[in-house]
This record gives C-alpha cells, structure tokens and sequence, in this order.
C-alpha cells in the first residue's frame, strides 16, 4: 500500500481517487458544505481524534520540540540585537585577525539557524510524518463514513 | 555613466519582460478560471519549485541594493539587519508554514475563520492582509522609481513616474490573466537570475582577494576611514538611546513579521502537502540564507573596492553598491566587461522588483476577493465569480499602488519595507498563533487582536517623526510628533498580543470544543486539508 509509505507526499486534493469503495470525497475541508446531522457527527470525529492516544503522542512531540526551539532562537537572536545596540564594546573584541566576536554571533546567527531547521525537519520527518500520516488516513475514512452515513 | 550601460540594460530587461509575458501567455492559455487554479496554481508545484519562488517572494531588491548599500556605508550595523530577516525563517518553519497549509486554503482569514463566527473575523483579517500588502507594495514601487533614476541616469520626474507606471502596469497584467501559476514562474526565474548573479559577483569578489576573507574585512576597515569600528555594531544604531531602541524594534519586527507577511503565507497553498511545505521552506532557507550571507560578502567588497565616499557620491542612502562594485569588477567604467556587468546587476534589480509586486499584487487580490468582498457582500457568489473579482481587485490594486507609489516617492524605502512588517507582526502574527495554538480564542479575541495590533501600529507612524516634526519628515512644516521611534513594532506587537487576549477573557462566547479540536487535529495531520 502507498499510504504505508510516509516519504510518498498524498496528494491533498486526489483523496477520492485513492479510494475504490466510497462515494468520491465531497469538496471542501469537514464540514464545509455538509448537512447538519454529518457537521456535528465530523465534529465529534474531531473531539475523538483529539483524545486518542496516537495523536496525544503526535501533538507533544511536535510540541516538545517547537517550544523549546522557539525559546532558545527567540532568545539567541534578541540577545543578539540588544547586546549589538547595547554593548558594542563588547562586540567589538577582536578574536582572530579582522574576526571580532559581533563577526562570530552574526555568523552564528546563520549557522544555528541552518542546523535548527536541519534538525526540526529530521524530527518531524522521523518522530511526526508516519503517525501523522496514519491519523490523517484514519480521520478522513471516519469523517466520510458518518457523512455518508448522514445523507 | 556611459549610453552603453543603458542601452544594454534596457535590452536584458526588456528581454525578462518578454520572457516573462510568454510565460503569463502560456500559462493563461489553458486555465480554467477556478478558484483553485487562481489563488494555489493549483497546489502542484514540487517543494524545489517552491522553494525557489519563496526566495523569489522573499529577496527584494531592497535586499540586494539597500543592504548591500547600507554594510558598504557602515560596515556591520548592515549585517544586523540582513540577520533578522534570516532567522525570521526559523519561526515561519516552526509554527506557522506546515500548520497553515493543512488548516488553510487561500489566506490567512480561511485558517482564522476555521473556528470563529466568519463575517467579522473575515473582514478584520483582510483588512489587516490588504494594508500590509499595500504598504510593502508601495515600497517596491518607490524604490522602482529610484531605481531608474540611480541606475540609468533618468533623474527627471517623468522618468520615475513612467517607471512606476509601467512597473504597475506590468505586475497587474501577470496577475490578473496568469493568476497564482504565471506569478510563481516568474518568482523562480527571477530567483535564479538573482542568486545567479549574486554567486558571479561573489566569485570575483573572491578571486581578487584570493579567498582571503580577512584580508577583504581588514581592507574594508581601512578603506572606510572608520578603523575597526566599521567591523562592530554602532556606527549607524549606535548613537542615543532612542536610536537604539528604534534598531531593537526593528529587528523585533524583522523576525516576527516575515511569519505575517500575507504574500508568503499564500505560498504554502502552492504545494500539495504540508510535508511539501515543510521542505520547500526547508528549500528557501537554504538558498535565503545562502543569499543573505553572499550580500555580506558583497557589502564589504563595495566598500574595500568601490570605498564608501564613491558610494556615497552615487546616492547618499548606498543603494547604487553593487553596480558600481560589478563596474569595477568587470574592469572599470570603459571597459566591456565593467559595461556587461553593470547592465546585467541593473537588470537583474529591476526584475527582482517586477516579481515582488506581483507576488503582493496577488496576495493581496486574493484577500480582497476571497476575504472582504466575500465577508461584505455575501449574495451567494459563486468560485468562478469570485476569481473575476480577484482580477478586477488586482487592476484596482494595481492603480492605488501607482498612485500611492507617485505620491510617496521621496519616502525612505527601507523605512516602508520595516513598516510593513511591523504592521504583519502586530496585526497578523497574533491572530494567527492564537487561533492555531490557543484553545479558548474567541471572535471578538481573534477581532480585537487584528485591530488592537493594526490601529496602534498604523497610529504610532502618524505621530512619530517620520511623519512630523523633523527636517526629514513627510510634513516637515508642522508638528506632531509625539512617539520617538520610527518603528512601532516594540510597542504594538505585544499590544496585538494584549488585545486578543483581553478581547478573549472579556467575551461571554463559550469556545467551541468541537471546533478547536478539528482546527488541532487537522493542522497536525493534515486530515481534510484541500
């Protein structure tokens, strides 16, 4: 099965077309266009999706790792900016040759920022793509049988 | 500055305007006027493709030009700001490029609206979308007109004008007939002239100081007049307190904003998948990054090569550094080379201008049409008729931007590019991190946060002394001003922040459970994503 297959990007719009068995996916997200009974019906879908136990696990991983990340760049950078407006002299300290420190952090800024993506996109690709991709298949098979089951 | 640059100059440009039109022309050849088609180029494109436009979106010849101008003046106060537009990227990745792309489908009121009463969430975001669109437009605009004056010795009136009206007029037709599809080929064949030209000017950079970076640093220093000084902060930032505060708000806004900015939030709705979204980011950080650390590269050659008085004769604000480094370059002023490089940089800024404004242009049709004209006038229209507002909102657009570009000329255009992301921080960034992350965000939280963001950033300009009350204002003659800063940024970001927050605690709205946990489940999953 291509699904099994996190590396295989599903295409968002062709839902339908990987399905043999049911009606051909309306169009629009959940509950978009639906009648009432299959709003409310996708809406606790969501409510039960949420408290499952595999996406608990997809969302703390994700955020275990955005949270802290955000604090350590936001901080690197505005301390970056401050100590740069505040205290130049610092800055201004020579390590090696024409290379003062203000030269270091502001290349610094360009590496941690490049291995801060670099990690963020193997950690999703590793710890959230394959459960997150499985929730999604499970979501939307859950979603169509009770607006089927609503019309 | 010899005809020959000019002439030339005008030949390669002329060229990307007829390359350009054949592929609005080809594209528009076979589209099918859908919503879809209009907004997303129908959310085909490969993360690569994508990547590059984003860098295409993304690097403005404010970038290349005035960057580049300002390391060459004042050595590294110049890096600062190349720095913050950087690591903005890191917070777009994070939270905002994957998440929007599942929750979303056009802009950024559809991931807001997913959970809120629609009509005046809609409006409120659209407006915030429209004005920030407008502002970096005008930027562009103006610097457009500059452009020519500084680059192919038209200084009069009418020559700026034409060049801005032209520039509208071009932008709008891209839009209007080859929609989202013909805007993105033309991000990425800009981008690739770009950083094309950017890695040649580099590599020569480099071959005349063979490799030697330190020695290209030391020479700069020297050839500045300024010593070591030039090579640490504080010789453009550094003077009173109140120019200090004014550079931490900048850079605030710098790295809040870029997550706000409605033109690149639409380009995540370009690919299929948010994994897709998450690499074409991926894509043009590397290549943004790469961008960023060659215009360093480039800034202190002008001044170790040019030296900062020869820039400073050709315009004050430094924005002619990298041509008359790539005259020099090339063998100097009467030489072919120095002819050939310098009409190619010329060339190569007057297109990265050309396919910014139609990103923005599109954009910001897009929130007119699928936003304002949806919220306000609500007679069922139908998709096909909404992409037919979208073309005539983006003609519209197209004559404000010309008139507002004609009318703001003498206007600093860095100062506008920084505006427009202090207003995308304060206005859009806090709506759009409540309303993914926070699960008791209300209507009136979401509505209060737009507007507490937008009006106090938008105000603070009007009385700061930008506007009023000093030689270089707007309105020199009189006197209002009553804010020091000329960026609001570190005074309305958190004040969006505050407001949707209060605007939350105060309403008597009951979150809805059922809707937070689809807008959760869906951003992280991706499941019911169009």
């Amino acid at each position: 099965m291509r699904y099994d297959d996190p590396w295989y990007d599903a295409l968002a719009s062709g839902w339908g077309e990987t399905d043999g068995v049911g009606a051909p996916a309306t169009g629009g997200g959940p509950g978009r266009g639906a009648e009432e009974e299959g709003l409310s019906a996708a809406g606790d879908i969501y409510l039960e999706v949420q408290r499952s136990a595999a996406f608990q696990e997809v969302r703390s991983r994700y955020r275990r790792f955005v949270v802290p990340g955000v604090l350590v760049f936001l901080t690197w950078y505005v301390g970056y900016v401050v100590t740069a407006t505040t205290a130049p002299g610092l800055m201004a300290r020579p390590v090696a040759g024409a290379v003062n420190v203000a030269m270091l952090a502001g290349l610094g800024q360009f590496l941690t920022t490049f291995v801060l993506a670099w990690a963020y996109a193997r950690h999703a690709r590793l710890r959230r793509d394959r459960a997150a991709l499985e929730l999604r298949w499970d979501t939307q098979e859950l979603t169509r049988a009770a607006r089927g089951s609503a019309s | 500055m010899t005809g020959h640059h000019q002439t030339l100059a005008l030949l390669l440009f002329s060229g990307f305007v007829a390359v350009t039109l054949a592929i609005t022309t080809w594209v528009s050849r076979n589209r099918r006027g859908s919503a879809e088609e209009f907004y997303a180029g129908g959310r085909l494109f490969s993360p690569l493709e994508n990547g590059f436009a984003i860098a295409g979106d993304y690097m403005s010849a404010a970038s290349f030009l005035g960057v580049t101008g300002l390391i060459a003046l004042y050595g590294y106060d110049g890096m600062l700001y190349v720095v913050g537009f950087l690591v903005a990227w890191l917070l777009v990745l994070f939270l905002v490029a994957e998440l929007v792309r599942n929750c979303g489908r056009f802009t950024l009121a559809d991931v807001v609206v997913a959970r809120m009463s629609e009509r005046p969430v809609r409006t409120a975001a659209g407006t915030s979308s429209v004005t920030v669109s407008v502002l970096y437009l005008v930027a562009q605009m103006v610097g457009a007109g500059s452009l020519v004056a500084l680059l192919l010795g038209g200084t009069s009136t009418a020559a700026r004008a034409w060049t801005v009206i032209g520039v509208g007029t071009l932008m709008v037709i891209y839009v209007s007939l080859g929609g989202m599809r013909a805007t993105t080929w033309i991000q990425i064949v800009k981008a690739v002239l770009l950083l094309s030209g950017t890695v040649a000017l580099t590599v020569l950079v480099l071959l005349r100081f063979h490799g030697d970076f330190d020695r290209l640093l030391l020479t700069a220093a020297e050839r500045s007049g300024h010593g070591d000084a030039f090579l640490a902060p504080g010789l453009k930032y550094g003077g009173d307190w109140t120019a200090r505060l004014d550079f931490i708000s900048l850079g605030l806004a710098l790295v809040l904003g870029t997550a706000g900015l409605p033109h690149i939030l639409s380009r995540f709705y370009t690919v299929p998948t948010a994994r897709a979204a998450r690499r074409s980011v991926l894509w043009s950080i590397g290549l943004i990054g790469g961008f960023y650390l060659m215009t360093i590269v480039l800034g202190f050659a002008a001044a170790a090569i040019v030296g900062p008085e020869a820039v400073r004769g050709s315009n004050a604000a430094g924005n002619t550094a990298v041509p008359l480094l790539a005259l020099d370059l090339g063998g100097g002023a009467d030489s072919t080379g120095g002819t050939v490089l310098f009409a190619v940089v010329a060339a190569i800024a007057f297109a990265t201008i050309l396919a910014v404004v139609a990103g923005i242009t599109l954009a910001s049709s897009a929130s007119v049409a699928h936003d304002l004209y949806a919220s306000l006038r609500r007679s069922h229209a139908k998709p096909r008729s909404e992409v037919t507002v979208a073309r005539v909102a983006s003609v519209g657009i197209g004559v404000v931007a010309i008139a507002l570009g004609l009318l703001a000329r003498d206007l600093n255009v860095a100062f506008l590019v920084g505006l427009a992301f202090a207003v995308a921080a304060s206005a859009n960034l806090p709506v759009l991190l409540y309303s993914l992350f926070w699960r008791g965000f209300t209507t009136r939280g979401a509505v209060w946060s737009v507007y507490g963001g937008l009006v106090p950033a938008l105000a603070l300009v009007v009385l700061s002394p930008v506007v009023s009350g000093s030689p270089e204002s707007l309105f020199p003659g009189v006197d209002f001003q009553y804010f020091p800063l000329q960026n609001p940024g570190i005074v309305s970001i958190p004040l969006g922040f505050l407001a949707g927050w209060l605007g939350t605690v105060t309403s008597a709205e009951v979150p809805d459970e059922a809707k937070h946990a689809e807008t959760e489940v869906r951003s992280l999953t991706g499941a019911g994503a169009v």
